[in-house]
């Protein structure tokens, strides 16, 4: 009997410990954006490439589509961006990048060294827009439907992973 | 070559945490004093290899290397120099390095200065830190190797996070680790002692001056890493409940409990399960620290760059480390004897009682760091524990604890009577009630919570003012000087009663912000006043400097008391370029009794600002108590009988009397 209590500390701690591996799974940064199947923001943006030609959110209605933020400053963006370049490519929605709190100069160097995977980087260099879009960390990204509403939103860098069990199905699903 | 040079120097690292780990334990199993005898010199080139990767990596930062990895996320060449040497663990990589390092430091520490230890013994401590070392190197080297390369090598890099680049930030993180890692030395002695059999008051004696150390490393970085949030943040706070925070306070609290009750094994004999129990789980709790900061199984503040690997890798190091070590203390502390019995009122009970109440507490913090995290593992949404949760708790946790504080330190060994104690503190209890009154005269209406809250600080003092008294005043007929009978005291005693007294400051700073701070959050113009007070702050516009890594508009806020002028405070708000993030400096003029608190919010149209203007009486006497309390272990650690270097057990146990 007395042999029991002295076993008491381990069994805790291996319950504490079986807790914690179910925690490891679970994602405490996951929050659920308010702004899941809402209409997405309205935005007028310069086109990155091209200080004249402006983008509207009007413009993209009646496609799915995809934005991806980014600024040449992210180095996640860096991690994440091999995949968008691999994911343009097989042409599935257009994506269009959120060029957030960058300098022109350096975003084009960026992206002429790196690849451009975007059909156009909206230029928000004061992050308006990206606040709008709810916005609190680089790189972040969307897919929002035909009719202009949101989707998907995922935190971070994109995975192959997050594209395979996440995105691809989604836009499967949106019949893009 | 030289990051090179620092990846190969942890391998070689690796390997000889791997002798150390073994081969010197296995010796003092078979009784093979060439094979312990292993243990010492693997130690110090164990700590000569980490610390010449540490060095490596330092220069790669120093000498803008950006052809690595971490440097190139965590540096800039516009960074300061000593920003650039201090960026060595501003992210995860070098944060572990320099775990690692201080795990090595206090091994090579442990094999220098405890030499007096028998060969066995010190053969089994030296392998199970070699261990741990093992451990972290190998999940360095597996999942967060500081010397990876990054190709391209960018021009640039991203710099440190602006939010370290401060003072106090430079020397936090390096003073906790060592409290968090000198609590390894307590548990390698419990492992030991637990795997050779040999637990007895001489263990406690050896284990209490490592113990003390690593408690004062831990209460001062706990301490800096308040300061620093409270004129960092700019919200004028000093805790919050943070679940990094709370990985600190929870070893905190287990070490303070292990102190006390180390020292009742040491002069009694007794608790002996308990206080190896509390030495595993002081360190467990800094091992369990380590994975909720670095894993990302919460969310907080201080988040690090996440990888699902790192976490796994972390939790298996844990359930070996900790299960490991609570199955063989289940499996061996049976074995150890209760030792001398003690009446149900004496200072044992006491310490039980202080141990008890702190175990309770940590259990407590526990609760609030995990039970999001519970809920969440068990699908139930996610939710966040805030601080009415643990003010909550807090409070009835507390009052007890320091009501047996005054009492204990007067309290007899083995039997105390009721009558004689009450006769003795009743001068403290009936000052701390005058000294409240007087308080309350003085500054008017605190609450319920600030009675109790300043009952407990002057009960403290009371009771060490009567300690204090006993042991000056004239026994006996002998005449002796005043001085030579304060000689008399032994300094783990004064050191006790020090870091009392720096509890009892403590809590006086927190009653008094708590009830008589003022927070105002205004608009304010160029040429626009805000009063509280006699003190008038008047504020005269904003302009823009340049930092070195950074463009700042500085406010001027002038302060006035009763019309006489006070300061010029210059409140900031920084932008740093390279990570496009602000940054909120406050302007403080500390005082004794005051503190004046500015800060910049965000502007408004027209040249306006929200400033955030505090008064915040005695807060600093919230970290001078730390700081007083940190005094009091360094004295008590410093006490001579941890610097005789040959003690035999016998001897222990006849010069307890004295020293009680």
């Amino acid at each position: 009997m007395k042999r029991f209590w002295f076993l008491i500390p381990l069994a805790a701690f291996l319950a504490l410990a079986v807790m914690l591996a179910v925690g490891l799974k679970l994602d405490p940064r996951e929050v659920p954006s308010p702004l899941i199947d809402k209409p997405a923001p309205k935005f007028a943006l310069q086109r990155l490439d091209d200080a004249a030609r402006t983008i509207r959110l009007d413009d993209m209605r009646g496609k799915v589509w995809m934005l991806n933020v980014w600024a040449s400053w992210c180095v996640a963006c860096r991690e994440e961006h091999p995949l968008l370049v691999e994911f343009a490519k097989k042409r599935v929605v257009p994506l269009y990048g959120l060029n957030y709190k960058d300098q022109r100069e350096d975003a084009k160097g960026w992206l002429a060294r790196f690849g451009n995977p975007y059909d156009a980087s909206l230029f928000d260099d004061e992050g308006r827009v990206g606040i709008d879009f709810g916005v609190y960390g680089v790189p972040e990204t969307f897919v929002i439907d035909q009719n202009g509403v949101i989707r998907l939103k995922h935190i971070g860098p994109l995975t192959p992973d997050v594209i395979a069990t996440k995105i691809e199905p989604l836009l499967k699903k949106l019949d893009a | 070559m030289i990051p090179e040079l620092g990846h190969f120097l942890l391998w070689l690292a690796l390997g000889v945490s791997a002798v150390l780990g073994t081969l010197p334990l296995v010796g003092a199993g078979r009784n093979r004093a060439d094979w312990m005898a292993l243990a010492r010199p693997s130690a110090a080139i164990l700590f000569a290899l980490v610390a010449l990767a540490f060095v490596c990596l330092a220069l790669a930062f120093v000498g803008n290397d950006f052809s690595v990895l971490y440097v190139a996320t965590n540096s800039n060449r516009s960074l300061p120099t000593h920003y650039r040497f201090a960026a060595v663990w501003g992210g995860h990589e070098g944060s572990m390095l320099l775990w690692t390092l201080m795990l090595a430091v206090w091994t090579v520490a442990v094999a220098r200065f405890s030499a007096h230890l028998p060969d066995k013994v010190m053969a089994r401590i030296l392998a199970v830190m070699g261990w741990l070392s093992f451990g972290f190197l190998l999940f360095m080297l597996m999942t967060s190797n500081p010397f990876d390369r990054l190709v391209p090598t960018p021009a640039n890099g991203r710099d440190l996070n602006p939010l370290l680049q401060d003072p106090g930030m430079v020397i936090h993180p390096p003073m906790l680790y060592m409290g968090y890692v000198g609590l390894s030395v307590a548990f390698s002695f419990a492992v030991a002692a637990l795997i050779g059999g040999n637990l007895d008051a001489t263990w406690a004696r050896w284990t209490r001056p490592w113990t003390t150390a690593a408690w004062i490393f831990l209460t001062i970085g706990i301490a800096l890493g308040s300061g620093w949030a409270y004129y960092e943040l700019g919200w004028g706070g000093w805790w919050f409940w943070d679940p990094v925070e709370n990985a600190s306070f929870m070893p905190w609290l287990v070490a303070t409990a292990l102190i006390h009750s180390l020292a009742v094994t040491e002069k009694r004999n007794s608790f002996k399960s308990w206080t190896v129990l509390l030495a595993i789980l002081a360190f467990s709790l800094s091992l369990l620290g380590t994975f909720l900061v670095r894993s990302g199984v919460l969310s907080s503040v201080h988040a690090f760059a996440t990888d699902p690997r790192r976490g796994l890798f972390i939790l298996a190091f844990l359930v070996i480390v900790i299960g490991a070590s609570l199955a063989l203390y289940a499996w061996r502390a049976p074995k150890v004897g209760i030792g001398a019995r003690f009446a149900l009122l004496s200072r044992e009970t006491l310490l039980l009682g202080n141990n008890v109440l702190l175990v309770v507490a940590c259990g407590a913090v526990l609760l609030g760091t995990l039970y999001p995290l519970a809920l969440d593992a068990l699908g139930m949404g996610k939710i966040s524990v805030g601080p009415p949760y643990f003010d909550t708790v807090f409070v009835p946790l507390l009052t007890p604890l320091i009501f047996l504080m005054g009492i204990g330190p007067l309290a007899r060994w083995k039997e105390a009577e009721l009558p004689d104690l009450a006769s003795r503190l009743k001068w403290a209890a009936g000052a701390a009630v005058v000294a409240t009154l007087l308080t309350i005269w003085l500054r008017g209406g605190i609450g319920s919570v600030g009675v109790v809250g300043l009952l407990m600080a002057f009960w403290i003092v009371g009771s060490i003012a009567t300690d204090l008294f006993e042991r000056l005043r004239p026994v006996g007929g002998v005449r002796t000087g005043l001085l030579h009978r304060a000689r008399l005291i032994p300094r783990s005693i004064a050191g006790m009663q020090l870091a009392h007294l720096g509890v009892a400051v403590f809590i006086l700073g927190v009653t008094l912000v708590k009830t008589g701070e003022i927070e105002r959050d205004v608009r304010m113009q160029p040429g626009d006043t805000t009063t509280i007070g006699d003190l008038v702050f008047t504020f005269s516009g904003v302009r823009e400097v340049a930092g070195p890594n950074y463009r700042a508009m500085q406010g001027t806020i002038s302060v006035t008391d009763k019309g006489r002028p006070v300061v010029t405070l210059h409140p900031e708000k920084r932008h740093y370029p390279a990570t496009q993030s602000t940054m909120t400096e406050a302007a403080i003029e500390a005082g004794l009794t005051r503190d004046l608190y500015v800060s910049l919010g965000e502007p408004v149209d027209g040249g306006a600002w929200i400033v955030r203007v505090y008064v915040k009486p005695f807060v600093d006497w919230i970290w001078g108590g730390c700081l007083v309390m940190a005094l009091g272990g360094l004295l008590a650690a410093s006490d001579r009988r941890y610097r005789v270097k040959v003690r035999r057990t016998a001897e222990a146990t006849t010069s307890v009397a004295s020293a009680a």
